[in-house]
């Protein structure tokens, strides 16, 4: 495939978006927004218990409160066979998704759900909730991964073996998984280091914070057809997982994905679509449910927390010759997926010879953990970036060349075993070089820069697109894709560059399951890559079409008929796309092209940003002065959106670094599910984000894209970490380095 | 000739052997000729009659979704990765 980046006419400039205006002016359609004849609302009664037997449950007197309409609980749900589907991005044990979606026989985590009621408003749903009776019988709990993992730990899933590549332990234990990956003789190349850092880290639980919560709205019809509006990040997914808790063919359900309210992986599992539908066919009418904050927070699935220990080694000009992590990742009550993409991550961004990673997987109860952005690469990130950073402190080397001197490039191995095909990790290190930011000096007491690098690989999957070409020229693009980040219009931009036209004259469309192929989750960073593609096999298409069919109306050989620019060049005639659109209109066949694409690729993102802070001994609060993100985007298809994921991404790392944790008191239950303790950052709390956007074409892309919205989450703690301790020469091993733990480490130290 | 790597999980089927050249068209004929060469490995691969669910295949630089049906022909490194999800 061929690669570039070529002068464009649409591809690099910054429209606005199609979306834009529906949603300033309140006009987007939302779940919440839904209205059907005969709407009920939905609550869901969640357990006060992190760990407890379900000895009993008696609906009785909600299901006779007036105003109620049905009430379910885990014996509602079909039998789900212990098995692995694959969703597409990723894959999940049917009877774990239906276990969480609500409990049967035991609940694993305060805020696991164990009954619904759908009634005639929500103050009626929730008294009627309050009536039902569970009687329960309390279970020790652990939300440590080093206390799950011990030999005495309280037991999960008594049927957990942990599963060593296909091999399972005899004895049951809450590590659902272990990895190991190597590279190399680790013990040569540690023997050939001159200096050696060993650190330990620990990293909190920490959310995604869509400002949406999840919604549902279901409606099982009486023709059969199960009807959801949801916010998600993949509709198809949606539709299967809820087909397969439910246990009825997939073609009975049809899902539309509704304006989506920030996702980053979060809202791709489902919890209250099989909820909403077993109550709407329960009850004989649509029901909704729109989950408070709390539920949020204590229902759906957060990131993983994890205890980290990493050791590198170096010779003594700086050149990194041996790595080895060990890993372990807190999955939540089921077993989850982030270790392995952990594993992966960890030496990403360097050229180690030798190297060893070892990971864990481990249950305990906490909810079930979910992606957030690049899942599992954050937390090793904040490890490794450490460690590298304190080799170049005891070797006396500059921090960025340390990094460039050891930077992944074409050719390099990684630890997993792949070796990368072009990337641009030394590109975005050598744009922080040429940087206004890191040419400036820092002066001021307390007062530190850090810098650090990040990968995510970036995937392909599924993806399907239709074009139908309109009598006046514009081209009606429908697609599978959800539209979390501008999507609709970085996937119309690259169809438009193709026909020639511009970017409003293609009018984008996110649709439902019965109307466009198979799309897999927006997620993976794929949906500019991957859907995009799909528009550009659709444009060639209509391109192919129309010169056929250009042919004929000027009487002379397809083979005469050359596209330069969108423009139709024949022996003696020329029409843009749209003159040409219209004249065959007049007769023949409508123009409709459709695509679908899976490619079979990584885009591989790296990203390296640079932070000034300023700490302040007296209370430990961290200030971010200045903030730089750097990201090789491939080719920035819409500028404006690239940077807003860079942003968007470093914003929700700083989070990450500085406020952000799942506070569990002695109970194991939750204290701060609310976004009043539970502190994200907000305008006061960050400088603006500047960004650099490096293209370096990606050879699996026409036009070089690579995904973005992943890597920019991927540096910031390492980069505040670092920062913090240029700051103040003391390093923090633990997320967040809140104001109490930086105070406190401080005050040790002097 | 692809090389084909044996995850560091599964040497100890492979008597330490790390990687092992072979002719095949795809992955489902790798596999074969890995189970043919070390016995039981087949079984840590595969669920079924499909490569596990919790796995997928990387030939060259190239990471898809097509299971044993990823063709391999002359590319030069096939491995075998954790499925990764994405946020």
């Amino acid at each position: 495939m061929s690669s570039g980046n070529g002068n464009y006419r649409v591809l690099g400039t910054r429209p606005r978006r199609h979306d834009g205006a529906e949603k300033v002016t309140g006009s987007a359609i939302y779940a919440n927004d839904v209205q059907l004849p005969g709407l009920l609302t939905g609550f869901v009664l969640r357990s006060p218990h992190p760990h407890a037997r379900i000895r009993s449950i008696d609906t009785s007197e909600a299901e006779a409160t007036e105003g109620v309409f049905a009430v379910i609980s885990g014996k509602d749900f079909p039998e789900v066979a212990d098995k692995v589907a694959d969703l597409g991005e990723g894959s999940v044990n049917l009877s774990y998704l239906s276990g969480n979606v609500m409990a049967k026989g035991k609940v694993l985590y305060k805020g696991h759900a164990v009954a619904a009621v759908a009634a005639v408003n929500i103050h009626v749903a929730e008294e009627a909730a309050s009536k039902i009776k569970i009687d329960y019988e309390v279970l020790p709990s652990v939300t440590w991964v080093l206390d799950a993992m011990a030999d005495d730990a309280p037991l999960l899933h008594e049927n957990l073996f942990t599963d060593h590549m296909g091999e399972k332990d005899e004895k049951p234990s809450n590590t659902a998984v272990h990895m190991h990956f190597e590279k190399g003789n680790i013990e040569e190349g540690f023997a050939a280091a001159d200096v050696i850092v060993e650190r330990e880290f620990k990293t909190a639980t920490v959310h995604q914070g869509y400002i949406e919560p999840h919604v549902s709205v279901a409606d099982w019809t009486t023709s059969g057809r199960l009807k959801i509006w949801t916010a998600t990040q993949g509709a198809f997914t949606a539709r299967q997982q809820t087909a397969e808790v439910l246990q009825i063919p997939i073609s009975d359900v049809v899902v539309t994905p509704c304006e989506i309210g920030g996702g980053f992986g979060g809202k791709i599992a489902v919890y209250l679509e099989p909820v909403t539908a077993l109550l709407s066919k329960k009850s004989g009418r649509p029901v909704r449910i729109s989950m408070t904050r709390a539920g949020v927070f204590e229902g759906t699935g957060p990131t993983p927390g994890s205890f980290m220990r990493v050791k590198i080694g170096a010779t003594s000009d700086g050149k990194l010759v041996a790595g080895e992590a060990w890993l372990a990742y807190d999955a939540g009550a089921y077993p989850g997926g982030m270790i392995g993409p952990g594993c992966m991550c960890v030496f990403s961004c360097y050229d180690i010879e030798h190297a060893v990673v070892d990971g864990y997987d481990v249950c305990m109860n906490k909810p079930h953990t979910q992606a957030y952005r690049a899942p599992g690469a954050t937390q090793v990130a904040f490890a490794c970036e450490q460690v590298v950073d304190e080799i170049a402190e005891q070797l006396g080397i500059c921090k960025l060349e340390i990094r460039q001197l050891n930077a992944a490039k074409e050719g390099m191995r990684r630890v997993d075993g792949p070796v990368y095909p072009r990337i641009g990790l030394v590109e975005c290190l050598d744009a922080v070089a040429q940087s206004d930011h890191w040419k400036s000096p820092l002066e001021g007491e307390n007062r530190g820069r850090g810098i650090a690098a990040g990968f995510w690989f970036g995937c392909g999957l599924k993806s399907s697109v239709s074009a139908s070409v309109n009598h006046d020229g514009t081209v009606n693009l429908t697609e599978g894709s959800p539209d979390i980040g501008g999507t609709r219009t970085s996937i119309a931009m690259q169809l438009a560059e193709v026909l020639g036209i511009d970017t409003f004259d293609v009018i984008p469309q996110v649709v439902d399951t019965d109307s466009v192929g198979y799309t897999d989750v927006t997620g993976g960073s794929r949906v500019t890559f991957a859907t995009g593609l799909a528009a550009y096999e659709a444009g060639l298409d209509l391109q192919r079409q129309m010169a056929g069919r250009a042919a004929d109306l000027w009487e002379c050989s397809a083979d005469d008929i050359s596209v330069v620019e969108g423009e139709f060049k024949g022996p003696d005639k020329s029409a843009s796309f749209k003159e040409l659109a219209q004249e065959l209109f007049k007769d023949g066949e409508p123009l409709v092209a459709r695509a679908s694409v899976a490619p079979d690729c990584s885009t591989n993102g790296f990203a390296v940003h640079i932070a000034d802070v300023e700490v302040d001994p007296e209370t430990g609060k961290v200030t971010i002065l200045r903030y730089t993100a750097i990201q090789d985007a491939g080719k920035a298809i819409h500028p404006s959106y690239v940077e807003g994921q860079m942003q968007g991404g470093a914003v929700q790392g700083i989070g990450w670094a500085l406020n952000e944790e799942y506070f569990f008191n002695d109970n194991d239950t939750m204290d701060n599910a609310s976004f009043l303790d539970y502190r994200m950052p907000t305008m006061l709390d960050v400088p603006m984000i500047d960004t650099i956007i490096v293209e370096v074409a990606n050879p699996d892309h026409p036009y070089g894209v690579r995904g973005v919205g992943e890597p920019p989450i991927v540096p910031p703690p390492a980069a505040i970490a670092n920062a913090i301790s240029e700051a103040t020469t003391t390093r923090f091993f633990e997320l967040p380095m809140s104001p109490p733990k930086v105070w406190k480490g401080l005050s040790e130290t002097s | 000739m692809p090389i084909v790597f044996i995850p560091a999980q599964l040497k100890s089927l492979t008597g330490g052997v790390s990687q092992v050249e072979m002719e095949a068209d795809n992955v489902r004929q790798v596999i074969e000729q890995l189970d043919q060469q070390f016995p039981g490995i087949r079984d840590r691969l595969c669920d079924g009659d499909e490569l596990a669910r919790t796995l997928q295949v990387s030939v060259d630089s190239s990471m898809g979704a097509r299971g044993l049906r990823t063709k391999v022909g002359d590319a030069r490194e096939v491995h075998f990765l954790p499925v990764i999800g994405g946020g």
